[in-house]
């Protein structure tokens, strides 16, 4: 395979395996703990999340499916009254603080207008609704976030931020800087405990774990980025908020998450206070696990818009990256990170790997086998068959579920890439490499 | 619309692609939006399939929706016409796809014209039917193509074997321990002299469809997926069948009569006789007659049950449970609803009461109000079970991967009575032994756990403490007291937590 000095982007037909965007509900609905999901699709789209969702399922979850009927795709049914219907009951059974409407394929291809629906059933039943439209037809995975977060950050109280200076009087080091990405509370708490290092407080957090403290955006304020597949959340933020967007690398991988901090130092105008020694440290103890993956091959086939981040620190690891699959690539949005990618080949005198958007899975199949890389990053469709074959994998989904944000969690990154070549060096002993 | 939390059985494609995948060298092409491919992911999981599923997507997206599939369609079918020469294409509709009213029988028809392979559309309705349905239908439609194709060639073999013969149906991928029951009915059969002239779907072709007419018989297990091709092929080929599954000694043993009394009648030259067999095998060679016998089973006569499942399971378990092991059962209950006559007929002498209801929740509260000693569902029952502290055993889709063992578990036949015995009488004492524990105050784990650690912890870092899972807590509350130590820390706040952490 041919690799070049620049990045070159490739689209190919798009036929590839990643989770429908309404899986964002699996873990918006844990992050915010005071909201109701609300699915409003068919049957399939049920499925899908009952089986990708496994045990959590059990747990009474605060969502549902609003299973669309015969009666509702023949509009024989009113939209505006089953709706109201539902969502009384569900202010009922679980009483929200808001209800999240996630529309579907279907609801696009019916045309069913939830955006035009949803005022007038919040103001009559007292519930913020917030629609977003998480559908399989224009977003994949993790995108399915970005339209929940777009969609809410409409919702964030706007203020000025001189004018509430001068009101309140207040007094602050820096500008207000607001977070958006939903990350566990604990991973949450770490970056806060990270920043205030640098002594920077965090205003506010898109999402919090409440949706009635959404932060306040407005003009004066400066927002940040923690993963790459948010950028209609960070137009949303700069066009209609007002706000400033701070352009960074992602914080994956201590050299993302110092530059990061670096670039939201830069942007508050603070000095930035030991971070390269923070990251000398962080270096220090990956030490073992480097040594280990040095040399080692790795092919994204692309999934879930980590693809760029993890490949750009798995190279700063010494790795070989052979292919980023990706199943959409905002250029703008990722520009720092792309151009950290390009940075850290040089450094380690790589060539740049094919980013490949809208994979097909066929030919990237023939490719592995071409290429027989030491690791596929996949997802569970092709993990199975290619284990069978005798190639590593390692289920792509878990690096979204994983805590793997800022300097602490770089190692639970390494950890998850080194497991199935670890594993692997076990069974070479029995001698079977290849199960078909 | 309705507010759905969780269904027993899924959307009509997953019944199609279940029988697609079934077969060997047939691909399933789904005509639908990114991301409900999911199928691919379950059988890769659950079955822990070696080979790439052979469901690819043709995939709608945003430009499909404003012009159309047009060549799209067509030219994903023959590129997998050429990539993997399969001898038949499904093309499968997804609820999305089938609103957009997309002419896809036309873009079959014109594919077949330049492909290698059989070209079908899988004709379900995905607002009406469930998966299961969608299975017995695509089975059908796939076998009456064959016959169909077959008789215009003149290659049906419509000449019977000359030995009592028969062919099984129903044998699905993602069936609920259905490998497992197709190896138990080969020994059976096997026993019998009985011989297997085409086991349908797994494993087999499509072009081996012309060879099930020199079958005597067909043999359909369970009552879901096969019954709609065992009728088409009682009218079409004259073929007679038998849907009676052998769950449990006394259903199997009828299962058996039913198979020579059937055997007799086709054929009055060679008479068959099961007696002895059905004699040995129950006596001596499985376990559960005896037990029945044996005081173990003494100990479960007037416990409480109730059971919920598929029709097939559901009935079969009821009447294991009643007719075997004189255990109550409180109510029987199945989600396939269109099967009710059916299901009411097979246990309505077996339970007090018969529910049919898909409302995961309405079974819930049945299990609630009835509080029986043990429950025998699928795993939502299992989940509502460890909800409510009753045991419960797993008899039914759907089921997760644990419910795909590696080891041989069949439900069917003598082994398979085997099986189901231990799974019940698991159950009930697994059940007991938490009530006696509980009676005599439990376990004391207070008295192994010495706690002698002189390091208090903040209120904050408590509260943190407790977002830990409970399982792993206490380890990592020892990791973080062992760190803290080491660094003459001795109020752990929630700071030192995560320093600790970085450095474990």
């Amino acid at each position: 395979m041919n690799k070049t000095n620049n990045l070159t982007f490739e689209c190919e037909t798009g036929n590839y395996h990643t989770f429908c965007p309404i899986s964002c509900v699996a873990w918006l609905y844990q992050k915010i703990e005071d909201s109701f999901f609300l699915v409003i699709g068919t049957k399939t789209c049920g499925y899908f999340l009952q089986n990708a969702m496994g045990v959590m399922i059990f747990a009474e979850p605060r969502y549902a499916m609003g299973e669309l009927e015969e009666g509702d795709i023949s509009a024989q049914l009113n939209d505006y009254d089953e709706l109201k219907r539902l969502c009384i009951q569900i202010r009922r059974d679980r009483n929200p603080s808001a209800i999240f409407w996630i529309g579907t394929c279907t609801t696009e291809i019916i045309k069913m207008d939830l955006e035009g629906i949803a005022p007038k059933i919040e103001s009559s039943i007292g519930i913020p609704i917030i629609v977003a439209r998480a559908n399989g037809l224009d977003y994949a995975f993790t995108q399915g976030e970005d339209t929940v977060l777009a969609a809410l950050a409409q919702r964030c109280p706007s203020n000025d931020i001189d004018e509430l200076k001068q009101k309140q009087g207040i007094a602050k080091l820096h500008s207000p800087l607001v977070l958006f990405g939903s990350l566990p509370e604990v991973v949450v708490k770490q970056i806060s405990l990270e920043l205030k290092r640098q002594n920077i407080t965090i205003a506010g957090w898109l999402p919090s774990s409440q949706y009635i403290s959404l932060p306040n955006i407005g003009n004066g304020s400066y927002v940040a980025g923690v993963n790459p597949f948010l950028s209609r959340t960070a137009t949303v933020l700069m066009r209609r908020k007002k706000a400033k967007l701070i352009s960074s690398p992602f914080p994956i991988g201590p050299d993302g998450t110092r530059l990061w901090i670096q670039k939201i130092c830069d942007a508050l105008q603070l000095d930035s206070i030991g971070l390269e020694q923070r990251e000398m440290e962080v270096w220090e103890k990956l030490e073992s696990y480097i040594r280990f993956l040095k040399g080692k091959s790795v092919f994204f086939m692309g999934d879930n818009l980590l693809e760029i981040s993890l490949a750009r620190f798995l190279i700063k690891c010494g790795m070989i990256v052979y292919e980023i699959g990706i199943p959409y690539m905002d250029k703008r949005y990722q520009a720092a990170e792309l151009n950290l990618l390009i940075e850290t080949c040089k450094e380690k005198k790589v060539l740049i790997p094919h980013i490949i958007e809208k994979p097909d899975n066929h030919s990237q199949i023939d490719r592995i086998n071409d290429l027989k890389p030491d690791l596929v990053i996949t997802g569970m469709a092709h993990a199975n068959p290619l284990e069978a074959r005798g190639i590593n994998t390692k289920w792509s989904v878990e690096f979204t579920f994983a805590q793997i944000h800022g300097f602490a969690n770089s190692k639970y990154i390494l950890e998850l890439v080194s497991k199935p070549l670890i594993r692997n060096t076990y069974y070479q002993q029995l001698g079977w490499k290849k199960y078909i | 619309m309705k507010l759905a939390y969780w269904m027993y059985a899924g959307p009509a494609h997953i019944g199609t692609l279940r029988i697609a995948s079934s077969f060997v060298k047939v691909h399933a092409i789904m005509h639908a939006p990114l991301g409900d491919d999911y199928f691919n992911v379950m059988k890769s999981m659950l079955e822990r399939e070696r080979n790439f599923t052979p469901v690819t997507t043709s995939i709608v997206d945003r430009n499909v929706l404003s012009r159309g599939s047009q060549e799209k369609v067509i030219n994903n079918i023959k590129q997998r016409d050429a990539e993997e020469k399969p001898d038949l294409i499904i093309l499968t509709p997804t609820c999305t796809s089938s609103i957009l009213q997309e002419d896809l029988q036309n873009f079959v028809i014109r594919a077949a014209q330049e492909t290698s392979s059989d070209v079908l559309l899988a004709d379900v309705n995905h607002y009406r039917i469930n998966e299961l349905q969608a299975a017995d239908r695509t089975l059908k439609q796939i076998i009456e193509f064959y016959i169909n194709k077959a008789k215009e060639k003149r290659t049906l073999n419509n000449i019977k074997t000359p030995y009592p013969s028969l062919n099984i149906i129903g044998a699905v991928s993602l069936g609920f321990h259905v490998q497992h029951d197709i190896t138990e009915l080969k020994k059976i059969f096997h026993d019998l002299n009985l011989h297997i002239n085409l086991i349908v779907a797994e494993g087999i072709s499509v072009r081996d469809l012309e060879k099930l007419p020199q079958a005597w018989f067909n043999f359909i297990p369970y009552r879901e997926i096969g019954v709609l091709t065992a009728e088409y092929l009682r009218k079409e080929l004259n073929m007679p069948y038998i849907n009676t599954a052998p769950f449990g000694i006394i259903q199997t043993a009828e299962c058996l009569r039913e198979i020579a009394t059937l055997i007799n009648n086709l054929n009055s030259s060679t008479l068959v006789n099961y007696e002895d067999y059905i004699d040995v095998q129950t006596r001596f060679i499985s376990q559960s007659a005896w037990f029945s016998r044996s005081i173990d089973c003494q100990n479960l006569i007037g416990k409480t049950a109730v059971v919920f499942g598929d029709a097939t399971h559901s009935a079969a378990i009821t009447k294991i449970l009643a007719q075997e092991l004189g255990i109550i059962v409180l109510w029987a209950g199945t989600y396939c609803q269109t099967d009710e006559a059916w299901f009411n007929e097979q246990v309505k002498d077996w339970c007090h009461q018969v529910i049919v209801n898909d409302n995961h929740g309405t079974i819930a509260k049945l299990i609630f109000e009835y509080k029986p000693d043990a429950i025998f569902g699928t795993q939502m029952e299992r989940h509502i079970g460890k909800k409510l502290n009753i045991p419960c055993g797993v008899i039914s889709s759907p089921v997760h991967i644990q419910n795909f063992p590696l080891g041989y578990r069949p439900f069917l036949g003598y082994e398979g009575s085997n099986q189901i015995i231990d799974l019940i009488y698991n159950s009930f004492t697994l059940g007991m032994e938490d009530h006696l524990l509980e009676m005599f105050e439990g376990h004391d784990p207070e008295n192994i756990i010495i706690n002698q650690s002189n390091i208090t912890w903040s209120p904050e870092a408590q509260k943190e403490l407790k977002q830990i899972p409970g399982f792993v807590r206490e380890k990592i509350k020892m990791k973080i007291e062992r760190f803290a130590e080491q660094k003459s820390i001795y109020e752990i706040t929630p700071e030192i937590m995560y320093i600790a952490k970085e450095n474990s």
